[in-house]
Parts: C-alpha cells; sequence; structure tokens
C-alpha cells in the first residue's frame, strides 16, 4: 500500500449527499478480477452523457478539476454497497485524500485498506471549502497533512482532523494488514484452540 | 457495571486480541461467505503473498451476483461474468472450500442460503463481501459486510480487525396492521433516521412488533440495517428462532440441539443494558411504505404524496430531494397511490425467501399482470424455488402473466441481463433505489412483496391494504375443486 504523511494537490469538489458507491463505480465494471482497471469508469454514469462523450456539467469534468486529487464530498459518502471497486476507481483516478463531513462505514476502512486518507471535517468547514473552491478562478489547491492531521489551504484556511491511531500508522507507514494481524499468531491459535474444545464438548 | 446488550456479548466473545488505546480489536470469524463477484481480487493476492486459507471448513462460497436467472442448461452468455463464475470454483477447489455452484440444488443468494442451510446460527461471527450481511443479524449473529482486502485478510487469518461500533435500540411497539410488513416497518424507521441515522452503529431491533415477525421478517429487517448506515443489525433469538434452524443441515442435532439452544437462549441483552442511541417506532401507525427518491431513505407511506424540494431542513439535502425527483420524473404534490409502473420486479436478498412468495401470491392469486407490465419472480434460491413449486405458487404466479425464474440477485443490482431500461418504472422488493441501480436511467421504488404484488396487477403503485387477499387454507380448496 502506498504511504500517506503529506499531499498537495488540486481540488475537486462534488457538493451532493449521499453519494452512494453504485454511483462511484456502477455495477457493470465490476466484472473485472483485477484490482486496477476502474479508473476510467469512476462516476460513469454522470461523467459520461450517453453516447460516451463527457458531459461538460459534472464537476470532474470541469477545467478547474483536470488533474485533482483531493475531492471533497457531501455528507455520507460512500454509502451502500461494500465493492472496494470505489476505492479503488477512485485512486486509480488519481484521487489521494477525500473530505466528507461523514463517511459510510465499509468505504471508510475500504479506502484506507488503499492508501486513500478518508478526511472527516465539521459541517462548517466543509461549507467553507466548498465555497472557496468554487469562489477560486483557477484550479483550488489543499495541503492534506495526515503527520500533522491538518487541512490547509494557504490562504488562512486550517482545520485540523481525528483519525484512529492504528489506521493512521498503517497509512503513514504503508502497512499490511495481514502481515500486521499474523504478528498475533499465537493469540488466534490459542482463541482456536479454545473455540475446539468449546466445540467439542457441545457436540459431544 | 451495567448488563451487557446482545451485540455486546457476541462481541465480547470473540476478541482474539485487543489493541490499546480504545484501538480495533481482532475479532474471531466463525463462517466466511464468499461470492464470485468481490473475491477474486482476494484469493490473488493470497497467491501473489504465498498464503493459504486459514480455515476453509468456516468457509462456505456460492455463486449470485451475475448469474442469469433464465435456462440455466446454456453457458453463461457474458464472458466476463462466465470468467468470475470460474475462477471462483477453481479457487474453491483450489483451496478446498465447499461450493453451492450453478448446478447445486442449495445454490442462491448467500444471504438466503446461510440461514437455509443453518450455517447461520445465533451468537456466531459472520462476514461476507458484501454489504447486506447484515441479514445474518436476524439469528442473534453479529454479521457484517467487508471489502475485498478484508475478505483476503480473513482468508488468510480467519479474523477480522474491526472498531467496536456503538449500539442502537430500535424499538418496535403496537401490532401493525394487516397487509404492513417487516419492510414497511425498516422503511418507516430509514424514513425516520435517516441513511446515514445509524453510521458507527449496530442495531438492535425489539418490541413486541419485532417479537411477533417470523424468521423471514426478521431477515428482511435486519437486511436493510445497511441501509440506514448501520454497521450491523441483530435481533435475540428466541423459540422462533430455534424452530425455524431445527432440522437444518448445518444445524447441530440430538443431545448437541439441545445444549445449543440452552447456551442460545442466554443471547439476549441484560435488562439494564445501555445503549448509546434508542429510536421508537409505533407499528400500529405505520402504513405500507414506499420510496419515492433516489435513497431508500427518500420514502413515505402509500397514502402520502411526493414532497417538495422546500420542506427540506437543509440546503444539501434539497438539492438531493430536487435531483431525485428529476431522476425518478416525479413532480412534487404527486399522490403515491397511482403511479403507473412498467415493471415489477419480486426478489433480492431482502426479499424473496419462501414467506415472501407466499404472501405476493396471496396477492395475486386469480389475478392478471395489467397489460402493459413485465412482472418476474426471481426466488432467492434453489431451495426456495423448489418449495415454492411443491406449494403451487409457481402456478399461480405464471398464470397472473409473471415470469418464474432462477435464483441469484438479478434485477437487485443488474449485474446480470436483468435489468431496466432508461425511463422505466419499477416496483421492487430489493433494497436500494439508487441511480442506475436497476439500470441506467432505471426508475425504482422500493415496497414489500405484497405491494409489488398488487401494483403489478393494478399496473400503477397502490395500497395493498385495500385489497382482498385470498385465504392460504381457503384458496387450497377452490384449487382442489378445480
Amino acid at each position: 500500500m502506498t504511504p500517506f504523511r503529506v499531499h498537495h494537490g488540486i481540488v475537486a469538489a462534488l457538493p451532493r449527499v449521499n453519494v452512494d458507491t453504485d454511483q462511484i463505480i456502477p455495477k457493470q465494471f465490476l466484472k473485472r478480477v483485477e484490482r486496477t482497471g476502474f479508473g476510467p469508469a469512476l462516476f460513469y454514469d454522470w461523467r459520461y452523457r450517453p453516447d460516451g462523450t463527457p458531459d461538460p456539467v459534472f464537476e470532474l469534468n470541469r477545467p478547474k478539476a483536470r488533474g485533482a486529487t483531493i475531492l471533497l464530498a457531501g455528507a455520507n459518502f460512500g454509502c451502500g454497497s461494500s465493492r472496494e471497486h470505489a476505492p479503488w476507481a477512485l485512486g486509480e483516478y488519481g484521487f489521494r485524500a477525500i473530505l466528507s463531513e461523514s463517511f459510510a462505514d465499509i468505504f471508510y476502512a475500504n479506502s484506507c485498506q488503499n492508501g486513500i486518507l478518508p478526511v472527516r471535517l465539521r459541517a462548517q468547514e466543509m461549507a467553507e471549502l466548498f465555497h472557496r473552491a468554487a469562489a477560486s478562478e483557477g484550479p483550488y489547491h489543499l495541503t492534506v497533512s495526515l503527520e500533522e492531521m491538518s487541512v490547509v489551504d494557504g490562504d488562512r484556511f486550517t482545520a485540523r482532523f481525528t483519525m484512529e491511531e492504528y489506521r493512521r500508522a498503517a497509512l503513514l507507514e504503508g502497512l499490511d494488514e495481514i502481515a500486521r494481524t499474523l504478528l498475533h499468531e499465537p493469540a488466534i491459535a490459542a482463541f482456536e484452540r479454545r473455540r475446539a474444545a468449546l466445540h467439542a464438548r457441545l457436540e459431544a | 457495571m451495567s448488563g451487557r446488550t446482545l451485540f455486546e456479548k457476541v462481541w465480547d466473545g470473540h476478541v482474539v486480541h485487543q489493541l490499546p488505546d480504545g484501538g480495533p480489536a481482532l475479532l474471531y470469524v466463525d463462517l466466511h461467505l464468499i461470492h464470485e463477484v468481490t473475491s477474486p481480487q482476494a484469493f490473488e493476492g493470497l497467491r501473489l503473498a504465498g498464503r493459504r486459507v486459514r480455515r476453509p471448513d468456516l468457509t462456505l462460497a456460492t455463486v449470485d451476483h451475475n448469474v442469469p436467472t433464465g435456462d440455466r442448461t446454456l453457458p453463461i452468455a457474458d464472458p466476463i461474468a462466465r470468467r468470475q463464475v470460474e475462477l471462483l470454483i477453481e479457487n474453491a477447489s483450489a483451496y478446498g472450500i465447499p461450493l453451492y455452484d450453478l448446478a447445486a440444488p442449495e445454490q442462491g443468494i448467500v444471504h438466503v442460503i446461510g440461514p437455509e442451510l443453518g450455517a447461520t446460527q445465533p451468537g456466531l461471527m459472520i462476514v461476507c463481501g458484501d454489504s447486506h450481511t447484515s441479514t445474518h443479524g436476524a439469528f442473534g449473529a453479529f454479521a457484517f459486510g467487508i471489502g475485498t482486502t478484508e475478505v483476503e485478510h480473513v482468508l488468510a487469518t480467519q479474523t477480522v480487525v474491526a472498531t467496536k461500533p456503538r449500539t442502537l435500540a430500535a424499538r418496535f411497539a403496537g401490532r401493525p396492521a394487516p397487509g404492513v410488513s417487516a419492510k414497511d416497518l425498516v422503511l418507516a424507521l430509514i424514513g425516520q433516521i435517516g441513511t446515514a441515522g445509524a453510521t458507527g452503529h449496530v442495531i438492535e431491533y425489539m418490541g413486541p412488533a419485532v417479537r411477533a415477525l417470523s424468521m423471514e421478517g426478521r431477515m428482511t429487517m435486519c437486511n436493510m440495517s445497511i441501509e440506514a448506515g448501520a454497521r450491523a443489525g441483530m435481533i435475540a433469538p428466541d423459540e422462533t428462532t430455534f424452530a425455524y434452524l431445527m432440522d437444518r443441515p448445518r444445524a447441530p442435532s440430538g443431545a448437541a440441539w439441545t445444549r445449543a439452544v440452552d447456551r442460545w437462549s442466554l443471547l439476549v441483552s441484560d435488562p439494564d443494558a445501555q445503549y448509546d442511541l434508542t429510536v421508537e417506532v409505533d407499528a400500529s401507525t405505520v402504513a405500507p411504505q414506499v420510496t419515492w427518491g433516489t435513497s431508500p431513505g427518500m420514502v413515505a407511506g402509500i397514502d402520502g404524496r411526493v414532497p417538495a424540494p422546500s420542506t427540506a431542513s437543509t440546503a444539501g439535502e434539497r438539492e438531493a430531494i430536487q435531483r431525485a425527483l428529476e431522476y425518478m420524473g416525479l413532480a412534487p404534490g404527486t399522490p403515491l397511490e397511482g403511479i403507473p409502473i412498467d415493471r415489477v420486479f419480486i426478489g433480492s436478498c431482502t426479499n424473496a425467501r419462501i414467506e415472501d412468495l407466499r404472501d405476493a401470491a396471496r396477492v395475486v392469486r386469480g389475478r392478471k399482470v395489467a397489460p402493459r407490465v413485465r412482472a418476474m419472480v426471481v426466488p432467492g434460491s434453489m431451495m426456495v424455488k423448489a418449495q415454492a413449486e411443491r406449494e403451487g405458487l409457481d402456478e399461480i404466479f405464471r398464470r397472473a402473466g409473471f415470469e418464474w425464474r432462477n435464483a441469484g440477485c438479478s434485477m437487485c443490482l443488474g449485474m446480470n441481463p436483468d435489468i431496466l431500461q432508461s425511463g422505466e418504472r419499477c416496483a421492487s422488493t430489493s433494497n436500494r433505489n439508487f441511480e442506475g441501480r436497476q439500470g441506467r436511467g432505471g426508475r425504482t421504488h422500493l415496497l414489500s412483496p405484497t405491494m409489488a404484488a398488487a401494483a403489478a396487477i393494478a399496473g400503477c403503485l397502490t395500497d395493498v391494504r385495500q385489497w382482498t387477499l385470498a385465504d392460504p387454507a381457503e384458496a387450497e380448496q377452490v384449487e382442489a375443486a378445480r
């Protein structure tokens, strides 16, 4: 997993609430058996018109969002299906961080597993960021630091966020969670022995 | 110290290792369900790292998401869908995982067959790479959906890393009116608390209206927990649970059964257990529910109307309603009753169990699907299908003009050929009315099986409380006399 320490990049603003993972990656693209190849299908139904050409109205297709790596999203982002294809698509498109008032639980975990930082900010802070992104004539930039747990824009906007230390450490170091868990192999094996003994008693 | 909730009891029994400082815990997984769409990348990761499947005996695989529901003797036409199914067969065989493939009489939607086989039991910790894993909580299991990287983690370690969720008590008082089902109760709850109302929480459903539900109804309720944003839904096991599980293939038998029931009976919340949130719903005032928008929380009673965006409390919600009404092709103030529909889908892990089909059949019996409407029934599993056929339900549906199909997720998510065309309006017993969920441009109204059946006959959304239903026993006699 790619570590996440500090990231500076262009912002794309998607001020819609309850964006579900069916919108992030529609089901017709879930048939791949690899973790790659999902970027071009990101937000497919919103991003392209029925004839396959990019829809200029869609937020990500606007010139100032070109090359965006930070997504501003409405509340409850990533609700619905557990498909990890959603963060795979977001990551492949180029997003490194997603900022929202709130995330759906499974999506939040899936993003962390893929080196994409989900940042929870207060409603007021998100409103201010949406306002600044909209007001900016050219691309709007932010710096997201997981080391400092801060979001700054170099123009007097600063916000702090929190993250569970276990997840933060994994992102900062790009740790493989399976390897991390296997350090507890003796505890897993001991649990299995107790479990087997209980089952033997119940099934005797 | 106060008592523990049902959830806390199950959680505590599965902690392998607790990380310090309120960090997540490593939980042991008793049952890992896998299917063809979210597992291929997990097996690939396992293979690349040279890891094995730790407990194939605690893993169970089936194909459901992308499988065709038409003629099973033909090869799967979609080459990519076929590849996913073939890969699951290869992976299951390589790692020794029990698999119910397309040829198996037990094949079906993973959340239908787990309980049907008796693999889903009270007190278990169950995960699956699918958000509707919350279904299994109906038995008093702690069950939740995970992503593919986590699927790989469970395959390799038989554990999952989880942060302890908070608890939400959803108490359903009163008795629902005839024609009001578990689907209506849970949709009413989601309408009340919103699609993020239970984020970070486990919902425990309780109260007389929940106790009165069959296992099928309880599964419908827990299934929809994720649509309220919940990590999981749970219901304490009782006599209804035990009666459902008895004699199922994977359930304990003989003396082990008695011991199991004794243990399962302890899985109730203590009287002094504390919940982080409590929500009350008066079941006696709930009308049959229908969604009018593109999120399950955009829901109202069938006697209600499409709301105006101006009724929203925040700017974000106002825009969401505006967008939803445009997408759904509905004007504010339109009565829900009478909205014409093109398609009807009775199926999905939410509402395609035997009781759902029996309920729908009571509406359909002796009637005809409206001429313009295309309606289909997709049983949740091949065992549900076989049971329904033994009871003659397939004939009732077929005679009325419904298509009677094979088991799978089908039009709930439209990964197989069963999809809506753009602009088509569908009355659906599934769980998500998201934009494009059932096909790009398709318009979904979520409702219960009896409401869907009535809509098929009427050709529009209609209040099933006004309908005369066939009495099951009486209907049998009519059938016999014919």
